[in-house]
């Protein structure tokens, strides 16, 4: 490893020492509960949607969660190991053969649906989930 | 006006704020950066620190050069720099090795380095020329940079005309930049945002000249280890990390002293409660 990468290492460690960051994939639902200062005080705001995109490199790694606000689609993009970020939850997981759902964006309705994805044999199970 | 020091770039990464926002910053490292020498008024005409940086095969530094080192008692330097100062009162003590917090955090500097070389590039590259049109009769000429002066009445094409020529690796200097955290024991320096040059490259440090310099910056230097006797230093040269226990060791025989007188006093100062 370089410097810059053990510097990035060791800040993501601090960064998530307070909290478990899940394994979560496009296609899977997610909950993000966000800070939000309100004036003096603050709060955590959840944000549920699909997880569209994820984008993997070092500290500056974040994923895309889309979602329909009032008949609108929002899409939000998340620094993953911002301090913003209180907690992730994944909600469902879903079976999609992109790594980028961007095509979601055209679509509204039932054709906007993914499947579920269920382990498919319980002893394979660590297996599946790589 | 203090001392600069000479830095390598390392790379780039991203910080947090506590707030949750995100800071660019570039990594600087101090790699052995050591005054081998100095300027003053006397002899010189100016006042001025001479510092080195990186490490360099005493095989390839000339003969000249390899005198200032062994008169300075240091390694050979793959860089060398002055930095001029107001007076004799900025000058440091040769061989001292200079320390990451040499700047304070939310200072602003000055960041001079070699830009990235471009190699010959045409006008629309280096100048921001639009170029010519696709289509429409044009042949061969689409990255051109066109008509360059008049005709025969000025008969020359003026000087400074903005025309193909080599791009990059030119002497910039990026100013106020802010220093966001140092990082004393591995030597680096973080700065907000971008500076001039590749990765591995040599930068020259200093204050802001357009901002004045924080009180709590020390003057006018900050040494490793705090050991302002140069002699010591002279001495154990070679490793750094002898030079960093040496202090250390002395730094811990007082506190060992110390530690079992302050804590008599507690310990008494414990029975007689307990007794009243």
């Amino acid at each position: 490893m370089n410097l810059i990468q053990t510097l990035e290492a060791e800040a993501i460690a601090a960064l998530s020492e307070n909290k478990k960051i899940p394994a979560f994939r496009a296609g899977d639902t997610v909950k993000v509960g966000v800070k939000v200062i309100e004036g003096e005080r603050t709060r955590i705001q959840n944000y549920e949607g699909v997880c569209i995109a994820r984008s993997n490199k070092g500290m500056g790694s974040n994923f895309t969660v889309r979602k329909m606000s009032f008949g609108e689609g929002v899409e939000r993009v998340f620094p993953l190991y911002s301090p913003n970020i209180d907690s992730i939850e994944v909600v469902r997981k879903g079976v999609v053969r992109r790594a980028k759902l961007y095509y979601l964006r055209g679509l509204t309705g039932k054709k906007a649906r993914i499947a579920e994805r269920r382990d498919p044999r319980p002893i394979k199970t660590t297996e599946a989930a790589e | 006006m203090r001392t600069g020091v000479i830095a390598k770039k390392m790379g780039m990464m991203r910080l947090f704020n506590e707030d949750g926002r995100h800071v660019p910053v570039t990594v600087l490292a101090l790699e052995g950066c050591q005054v081998v020498g100095a300027r003053n008024a006397e002899k010189d005409g100016y006042f001025a620190v001479r510092l080195g940086a990186g490490a360099r095969k005493a095989k390839n530094v000339n003969k000249p050069q390899r005198g200032e080192f062994a008169k300075a008692q240091v390694e050979p330097k793959a860089r060398v720099a002055e930095f001029r100062v107001d007076n004799a009162d900025g000058l440091l003590p040769v061989g001292a090795s200079l320390s990451a917090d040499h700047f304070v955090d939310g200072q602003l500097v000055d960041i001079t380095g070699h830009t990235q070389g471009k190699g010959f590039a045409g006008a629309m590259k280096r100048w921001g020329f639009g170029g010519m049109r696709a289509s429409h009769g044009v042949s061969i000429t689409h990255r051109a940079h066109g008509s360059t002066g008049q005709r025969q009445d000025p008969g020359k094409v003026f000087k400074n005309k903005k025309m193909a020529g080599h791009m990059g690796d030119r002497q910039r200097t990026q100013q106020n930049l802010e220093i966001v955290r140092t990082d004393v024991a591995r030597g680096l320096i973080f700065v907000k945002g971008s500076v001039p040059g590749a990765k591995n490259g040599w930068l020259l440090v200093r204050d802001a000249v357009k901002v004045p310099t924080p009180e709590a910056a020390p003057f006018p230097g900050a040494l490793k280890n705090d050991n302002e006797a140069p002699v010591v230093e002279d001495v154990i040269i070679n490793t750094e990390v002898e030079v960093a226990d040496t202090p250390a060791v002395e730094a811990e025989a007082p506190a060992a002293e110390a530690a079992p007188v302050a804590e008599a006093p507690a310990a008494d100062a414990g029975e007689e409660k307990k007794e009243g």
